[in-house]
């Protein structure tokens, strides 16, 4: 069987579920699959998820899941590997996912495939395509070491409206035995930084720029062209991680997720952690001096050159008319 | 586990040699690991982060930090750049194969070699720009018997805890108060790096570097069984020319095709 794991927070389920769900009914062929539900109190998830089609949803409720910790969840995310015994996991790729699974993998001794993209084939003889080289190329893989094999699925991969429902699954509750005495790590709240001042997800048009700007004072280039454009100014990690522009106009999973009518990637290389953020965009145009650049993969439009010749072409091509 | 006391602290930063952002990719003949010969080398950057950390929390608190790599010989060059920025020594875990292994063989290659050192804190990057497993310092922890978080942004060592600063999605964070020994993975952009001196170059070349073997009997968790340049998603129309007939083409299109301007 495959068993797929809800992330929930507060009795609120992550949307991202439903994508990995998708993902699994893709990979089961003819094997059953579950989903189960882990947390302090769950509210009406599991009901939410047994409308999947799906052999059966299973509840892990104890008090010592909140707030979310590694050590906790993996304690419960063993012993339920241990009771229904899977053939594969699947997870959604999120930061939780990448905090726990790892540590999971480790002490149940059994493969993690992370960051996964697509799927080829059906059950045991499955591989697992997942980028390496920041997005460079795209590994096939296969597990090693026995079952379960567990599968972390990339955010936005698999559509969460494809996951067939029309299912009405059983829905079980599971005993769990957590050792609080075992939680190591003591979460505090969760808080945001600074007020967003800018909410980039109203944007209708974006002009992102990328390590290629090379410098600090080359942003005045990208703000020009954003205003030629009629467009906000956001960016990738690195520059904001070097403070050429605030932390709050950052793009990708760790920044905010944007799906604009226009979004213009200016040196940006697309990197997987960006791609999530932005490639939902309606028209995507990426300019880089790179032609192998992992962004072309996802643009509508693409403009192999340097941008410090492009970008100003195009600001004085718009201001001609 | 008791908690330790920490008066001064011994720390171990992970770092891994991996293709510079530049390189083009290229296969080896059977399409499942790069042609290593084409391939320049560097720091991974999530570790020169680490290792900045490090550095900074040594001039906080004093102590040692000691580069832990497991690698072909090549590494032995990003080994040398982490001690010019001020490491104090390293570990090398040596073997042409660890250069292509997956993260359980590199967590358990590691394990062996630094288990006996007792380090208050081990640092890692958050994930590799190679393989990007992101398991790597998970695995390493379990192994050690420490507890570990992830995607850490800020740390602040008190006695014989601390409390560090965990990013998660969307612009959100969340402090985490853990015990000592324990181990993180640092997020790029928890500080500004430092760069080596020539000072520090030439004092790298008297620093001890002690080799490790590799056990015997790792087992990887996964195999590549292709590598090829992902295929697109989307019909991607490449405007060429000069930069003015190219503009002019990519904006009558964004007008009148993809009616975005």
């Amino acid at each position: 069987m495959i068993l797929v794991i809800a992330e929930q927070r507060d009795g609120k389920l992550n949307r991202a579920t439903w994508e990995a769900i998708a993902a699994a009914q893709q990979l089961s062929g003819a094997m059953p699959i579950s989903i189960a539900v882990v947390g302090a109190t769950t509210g009406g998830i599991a009901q939410e998820l047994a409308t999947a089609s799906v052999a059966g949803v299973l509840v892990a409720e104890h008090a010592a899941l909140d707030p979310y910790t590694p050590d906790a969840y993996t304690g419960a995310c063993s012993a339920l590997i241990e009771s229904v015994k899977p053939t594969f996991v699947l997870l959604p790729h999120t930061y939780q996912t990448r905090d726990f699974a790892p540590l999971l993998a480790a002490r149940i001794r059994k493969p993690l495939i992370t960051d996964v993209t697509a799927i080829n084939g059906t059950g045991a003889d499955a591989t697992f395509v997942r980028p390496m080289f920041q997005g460079k190329l795209a590994a096939q893989v296969k597990p090693q070491g026995g079952a379960p094999a567990l599968v972390t699925i990339q955010i936005g991969a698999f559509r969460a409206d494809a996951a067939q429902k029309g299912g009405s699954a059983a829905v079980k509750k599971i005993d769990l035995q957590i050792d609080a005495a075992a939680i190591r790590q003591k979460p505090e709240a969760p808080f945001r930084e600074a007020k967003q001042a800018v909410d980039l997800g109203q944007a209708e048009r974006i002009v992102a720029v990328g390590r290629g700007i090379k410098s600090q004072e080359h942003i005045p280039l990208a703000e020009k062209l954003a205003k030629a454009m009629g467009a906000e100014v956001a960016a990738s990690r690195p520059i904001c991680d070097n403070g050429w522009l605030p932390m709050e106009r950052q793009i990708g999973s760790s920044g905010q997720t944007v799906a604009p009518k226009l979004y213009v990637a200016l040196g940006i290389s697309g990197a997987i952690q960006h791609l999530v953020g932005m490639k939902g965009s309606r028209t995507i145009v990426a300019i880089n001096k790179d032609a192998e650049a992992p962004i072309f993969e996802v643009a509508d439009y693409g403009i192999v050159g340097d941008l410090f010749e492009v970008a100003p072409a195009i600001i004085a091509e718009l201001e001609k008319s | 586990m008791a908690a330790r006391i920490v008066v001064t602290m011994k720390i171990a930063v992970c770092i891994k040699q991996v293709p510079t952002r530049e390189w083009q990719p290229r296969l080896n003949d059977s399409k499942t690991w790069i042609r290593e010969q084409d391939v320049s080398y560097e720091m991974n950057e999530p570790d020169a982060y680490a290792l900045e950390e490090a550095l900074r929390l040594r001039e906080k608190h004093g102590g040692e930090v000691v580069v832990c790599s497991a690698g072909p010989a090549r590494v032995q060059t990003v080994i040398r750049e982490a001690l010019a920025r001020g490491a104090d020594r390293a570990i090398h875990v040596e073997h042409d194969s660890l250069g292509s292994a997956d993260a359980f063989v590199i967590a358990d290659a590691l394990a062996a070699a630094m288990k006996d050192e007792k380090f208050d804190l081990v640092l890692t990057g958050l994930q590799s720009d190679d393989q990007g497993h992101g398991q790597t310092g998970v695995i390493l922890a379990e192994r050690l018997g420490i507890p570990s978080s992830t995607i850490i942004m800020d740390v602040q060592v008190e006695g014989s805890s601390m409390r560090v600063k965990r990013e998660l999605e969307g612009g959100w964070f969340q402090w985490i108060v853990m015990p000592l020994p324990a181990l993180l993975t640092i997020q790029s952009g928890i500080n500004q790096l430092r760069y080596a001196t020539l000072k520090g170059i030439m004092a790298a070349k008297k620093k001890e570097i002690r080799k490790a073997t590799v056990p015997d009997g790792l087992q990887p968790a996964q195999q590549i069984v292709g590598l090829a340049v992902p295929t697109r998603s989307k019909q991607t129309h490449m405007i060429t020319g000069a930069p003015a007939d190219a503009a002019k083409e990519l904006v009558r299109r964004l007008r009148d095709e993809a009616r975005a301007l």
